[in-house]
Formats: structure tokens, sequence, C-alpha cells
């Protein structure tokens, strides 16, 4: 037997039963030695956390019957890092450069929440340039499409529908290009901060931008041709992993998977914020409540945000040269970055300033870097419309220049807990489905 | 903490000599558009309790020596917004008017409503919340705890926000539990969603929620000694070397509070 050998792999006796370890050898040898009698029945399938198709560090805990899952737990806090914990020794601007590393397949949603959060306990929230907000509109939207991406190409893969995958990442390597050029940074941008937006939009972004979206506009059908009635796919998705509106209400579950029960409830639209009320776009839903719905809002949405990254950047052509930073200059980054000969870096004028022209900005510059602004005491939640849900940050301040709590509530984490209840009673395969389907970012779920 | 009023003299001052329109000015002015500056316990109003939730000492968070500047003697009272007044403006008071005996205090901030509620009330205040006709308050966004060290008595704090799609209100019911009997009921069984959030305050805080139907760890690992996200708990790190200096630890450097 080929598991003799492993020293990892032999089956051992516990006080819970027999335990064997499958590291990709013959099924059969492992169903050989479990013989007759309660564990060829019952077994317990410790599903991950390293597993290619849990969809990250997420550990399934199924109890299964022969292919039926009859219980399904989920093990999470495999990637913790304890970002929240950190964000209360850094200042209140240090703490984007954290929390964008949360979901890191949306890290402009984490930084607006936080942002939002920030800036409500400021009061500076109707002081923010107008081309700030346009331009976190157009980020966030990029986002969304690129994220919508890696969850469709990520759930096509896990599928065996490879094709789905290159090309969902093909896709989102556009957008990763796009951020690049707008932040410096393919991923944790730490672009939005307090205030306003970290710098302004580089020569030539608006036409790599207009040229996104004209290729877009052709590329996004393949994925409804790939998909949408491929047989295959259909019989994979449809009627799998299915929560109706109740259960959504109830297990506080937002984003597509709401969206998919064919109720339209969108922060977007609901509660605006940075201006989202003055773009023309529509909500998409679904009425199936199942896992093909959540692909096709997803695939919907990916149009509308194509729609408002238009909008934008028509607004982003007239505001040519108008401030990003709120005017504030207690609470406004004092540098502004540029493009040297070795990259990005603070700006050679600004440097210049400060060091040769006069003492009190050199003071003003790092007071404010080394010390930060003070944020009145109190306490702010201001949610975001995320790829995946409702992303909000609780914002603790006690009036001094570091958060004194900053807690997340990331969709992620609350939609998994509706794990078990899309899986128990279905094939072993459809729990993969259901959760491709709820789209967990382990980065987001452990913060 | 004591009670102590940390209204800045000449806030007190103007108050006394015109306390009277003072007061009705106050109650005048919609919740919704009170701040700390103008609200009545700011204004020196007296009667209205004001918690200082900790104190602030010097300046630069040098501790043990080193600090010549002075600023070492500066102490100051950290005071979270105070009590607001009625009426509180626009649906709040409709809330409010539902919640009334159950609610210890409202706290109105940049415009959301913070409702404290002692944890005996809370189940029953979360049920009412969510079935409502006039409230409901369907959608639980999460639990999030908050330790406040100083706050003698009411330390550990659970913060739930609500959300009504029906009616597109948020609100924030906020229990506290003292330190050394840190229960708080589960409220698991009115709202399902809950059931992770306080698996995570329970497991960053060490607050236990009673009812709850499985109360453990969920981001640390189960043998964990400790709740992180405890004030009293620290961030940990060691010193990094680079060229011959060393580097503290995060919350080990100099810094400024």
């Amino acid at each position: 037997m080929s598991t003799g050998t492993d020293f990892y792999a032999d089956p051992s006796e516990t006080s819970e039963g027999r335990v064997f370890t499958v590291t990709g050898q013959d099924w059969d040898e492992i169903a050989a030695d479990m013989g007759e009698g309660d564990a060829a029945e019952r077994i317990v399938v410790n599903m991950g956390p390293q597993h290619p198709s849990t969809h990250g560090v997420l550990r399934l805990i199924l109890e299964i019957e022969g292919e039926t899952v009859t219980e399904a737990r989920c093990g999470i806090g495999y990637l913790h890092t304890g970002i929240e914990k950190n964000m209360e020794y850094r200042t209140w601007t240090q703490g984007v450069t954290f929390c964008t590393r949360m979901d890191y397949l949306s890290p402009f949603f984490n930084e607006m929440s936080y942002v939002l959060g920030v800036e409500r306990l400021l009061d500076i929230e109707d002081d923010i340039p107008e081309k700030a907000q346009v331009m976190r509109v157009l980020l966030m939207e990029l986002n969304r499409i690129s994220s919508h991406l890696v969850c469709i190409a990520t759930g096509g893969m896990e599928i065996g529908a490879l094709t789905v995958m290159t090309i969902g990442f093909r896709e989102r390597e556009l957008v990763l290009d796009l951020f690049e050029l707008i932040t410096g940074l393919r991923m944790n941008h730490a672009f939005i901060r307090p205030g306003g937006v970290a710098q302004d939009l580089p020569p030539g972004a608006l036409d790599e931008i207009r040229s996104f979206v004209a290729l877009m506009k052709k590329r996004l059908p393949e994925y409804a041709a790939l998909c949408n009635a491929n047989p295959i796919f259909k019989a994979r998705l449809e009627n799998v992993g299915h929560l109706d509106l109740e259960g959504c209400m109830a297990l506080g579950l937002t984003g597509p998977v709401l969206r998919s029960t064919g109720y339209g409830f969108d922060l977007r639209k609901a509660q605006p914020y940075s201006g989202y009320e003055t773009y023309d776009f529509d909500v998409q839903t679904w009425d199936t409540a199942d896992s093909y719905g959540r692909f096709r809002v997803r695939l919907n949405e990916m149009w509308e945000s194509l729609k408002i990254i238009e909008q934008a950047a028509d607004r982003l052509a007239r505001l040519e040269g108008a401030p990003v930073m709120v005017a504030d200059k207690k609470i406004a980054w004092p540098s502004q970055l540029s493009i040297g000969s070795d990259g990005m870096g603070n700006s050679l004028d600004h440097i210049r300033h400060i060091m040769g022209e006069s003492m009190e900005a050199l003071i003003h510059h790092f007071k404010l870097v080394t010390e930060g602004f003070r944020v009145p005491a109190g306490q702010a939640y201001v949610p975001v419309e995320s790829p995946r849900g409702e992303l909000g940050a609780h914002v603790v301040s006690d009036g001094g220049t570091r958060p004194f709590r900053a807690h997340f509530r990331d969709p992620s984490f609350n939609n998994l807990q509706a794990m078990g209840l899309m899986s128990e009673g279905g094939q072993i395969a459809d729990v993969i489905v259901a959760i491709a389907s709820i789209d967990p970012v382990m980065g987001g779920v452990d913060r | 903490m004591s009670d102590d009023k940390p209204a800045p003299d000449k806030q007190e001052r103007a108050a006394q000599q015109d306390a009277k329109t003072g007061q009705e000015k106050a109650v005048e002015q919609p919740a919704a558009t009170q701040s700390p500056e103008n609200a009545p316990e700011a204004l020196g109003e007296p009667g209205v309790e004001v918690r200082a939730v900790g104190e602030r000492r010097g300046m630069f968070g040098v501790k043990g020596s080193g600090d010549t500047s002075g600023y070492g003697g500066l102490v100051a009272p950290v005071v979270l917004p105070g009590a607001a007044q009625r009426p509180y403006g626009g649906w709040f008071d409709t809330v409010a008017d539902k919640l009334d005996a159950m609610v210890e205090q409202v706290v109105i901030h940049r415009g959301e409503i913070t409702f404290h509620v002692h944890r005996d009330n809370l189940v029953a205040a979360m049920r009412l919340l969510r079935d409502d006709p006039e409230l409901r308050f369907e959608f639980l966004s999460g639990v999030s705890g908050v330790h406040y060290p100083g706050d003698a008595g009411r330390e550990l704090h659970a913060v739930y926000h609500l959300a009504s799609y029906t009616w597109n209100r948020r609100i924030r019911v906020e229990v506290s539990a003292p330190d050394d009997d840190p229960h708080i009921p589960s409220v698991v069984k009115v709202y399902p969603a809950a059931d992770w959030h306080e698996r995570e305050t329970w497991d960053m805080f060490g607050i236990q929620f009673d009812g709850h139907p499985a109360l453990t760890r969920i981001l640390m690992p189960d043998d964990w000694p400790g709740h992180p996200q405890r004030k009293d708990y620290p961030l940990g790190g060691i010193p990094v070397e680079y060229k011959g200096a060393s580097v503290p630890p995060p919350d080990q450097r100099r810094s400024y509070n």
C-alpha cells in the first residue's frame, strides 16, 4: 500500500475514530482501508485549509454519507494577521496602509469604508473636493470589475472551466495595470486617504481608462458566450447553493447573494456616499437565489460598473488641475508624490520647499507626518457596497492621533455563515460551487 | 473614573451667565445638528452627567524619563460625546419613543444615533427593534467590541449595528459589561447573523455572550491564552536591527498620544 511509506499519511486510531490523511493518492486505497461498518458510511472530512477548491485558506469540516453532505462547518482564522490591533498603534493616515490589505481583492473598498468613518468623525464629509470623490468612485468601480472577474475566474476553475479562469485573469490584469498607472501599485494601494486621495491622476490616464472600457465592452460578451447558456456550466450552478431572501436577511447576507434573490438592495442607491446618487446606473438582480443567479448578477454588475466608469471619466476630463485633497492643511497630507527617475517618491519641489525655503513648512510637515492629526472623540460606522456586500468600518476615536478601535464588518466574514445552510443536504461537489458563489476572500474574513 | 465635568472655564462661565437661555437653546436644536461643542453638557448645563472614559497624560507618550519639554504634566480627560436632549429630530424620536424605558442614554454624534441599553434589556430591545412594524430593523450588520479600560464598571462594550431596509435607517445599540463580570446576553436567537460576530467579540475581548449556541474562538487558535483586542493585551513584536540601529516594536516606540 502506497500510504504505508508516508510518515504523515498513515492511518491512526484516536478517541474520535480512525483518522486518515488523504494527500492525493488513489481513493480506492482509502476506501479499502476503511473496510465495512460505521466508517464506510459516515465520514468527517476536513477539507482545507490548504485545498485548491476552498477559495483560499478556508477549512471546511464536512460530515458526509457517501457523496451527500449531512453537516457542514467552516473553520476560519488561518489568515488572521491582527490588522485591527495594529491599526491602534499607527496614525489615522497610516491606518489606510493596513486596512487596504484585508480583503486583498477589493483594496479600495477597505480604504473607502475606513476613510469615510474617519472623515465623518472629523466632520469634513462635505469638504472633500469633487475630484477626489470622482476618483474614488472611478477606482472603486474598476475594483469592482477586477474583483468580480476573479470571482468568476476562480469559480470557473473550481468547477473545471479553465478557460473562464484564464480569460478572467487576463482581463483583471488590465485593471491592475490601470491601478498601477494611477496609484503606483497593483494591489494594497493605500491611495484613498482621510481628506481625499493621495495623488492626482497622472497624464494620459483618462485615455487608458477609455480604451480599457472600449476593450471590456468587447471582452465581457465572451463570458456570456462561454457560460450563460453552457449546459455543463448551468448544470453545475443552477439550483445549487440556494438561499432565499429570508435566509439572507436572517444571516445578514448582502451583495450579489442578496440581489440574486430578486431584492435589489444596493448601498450605492439606498445610502449613497461619494456622490453615487449623481451617477446613472441600475441595480442588477436575478430571481433564482442560486449560484447561477449570483454569477449572472456579477456579470451584469460589471456592465453597470463600466457605465459608471465612463461617466466618472467624463467628469474627470472637466476637472483637470482641481484639488484632490481637502483644503484644511491640518488634515491634508503635506507632501505630494511625483515620479522621479527612480520611481514614485516625494515631489522634489516639496523637498526643496521644506528643506531650503520654509522652516514652518518643515515643522508642519514633520508634525503632520510623525504625529498626525487628532480626530474628535466619538464613533462612526459608514458602510459601503463592496463587491461582496456591505463592508463597514466601525471607527472609534478617543480624541487622539491614533484609532482607539477600528473594527471592520467584512461581508465575506458574515456571508460565510451561510455556507452550512447552502450546502447541507447537497452533494460534496456542490459545496465548492456554493462557496464560490459566496466569493469569500479569506484576507477579509480573518483580518 | 470620576464623573468630573471637563467643561472649559470659558464655556462654564458663559453657561452660568445665561443658564436658562442656554438650556432653551439646546432643547430647541434638533439633536441631529448637536455636536460635542454645542451639546448642552459642553455648555456646562447642570444636571447632565458627563463620563470620562480615560485620561490622556503628557504629549509624547514617553514613560519613565526623558521628557524635559514640560508637557509631561499635562492631564486631559477623554470624554466621549454626551447624551443628546429631546427632540432628537425626525425618525430618531420614533425609535426612541418605542424603546423608551429600555434606553439608558441616547447619543447623537455626526448624524448617527446610538442607544445605550442595559444588558438586562438587550434581547427584549433587539426583539422589539426587529419586529415592531414602525421600526423593522431586520438586518444586523455586526457586533463590534470596544474595550475602555478607564470606564470604571463598564469597561467592555459591545456595539450592534442595525439597519432597517424597510425604512432605510441605521442605528447603533451599545451595551456594556464590567471587566470582572463580562457577561452579555446573546442575540443569536433574534439575529442569527450575530453568531460569528459574537464569537469574534468573545475571541478578541473575552465578552461571554450567554445563550450563544457555541461560543468558541473563531479567529485565534482554540488554545490561545488571552483576548488580543483588549487594551491590556500587548501588541507584541521584536526590535528590528538595520545597519547597526535598532527599531523597537510599534507599541514600544516613542509616539504621540
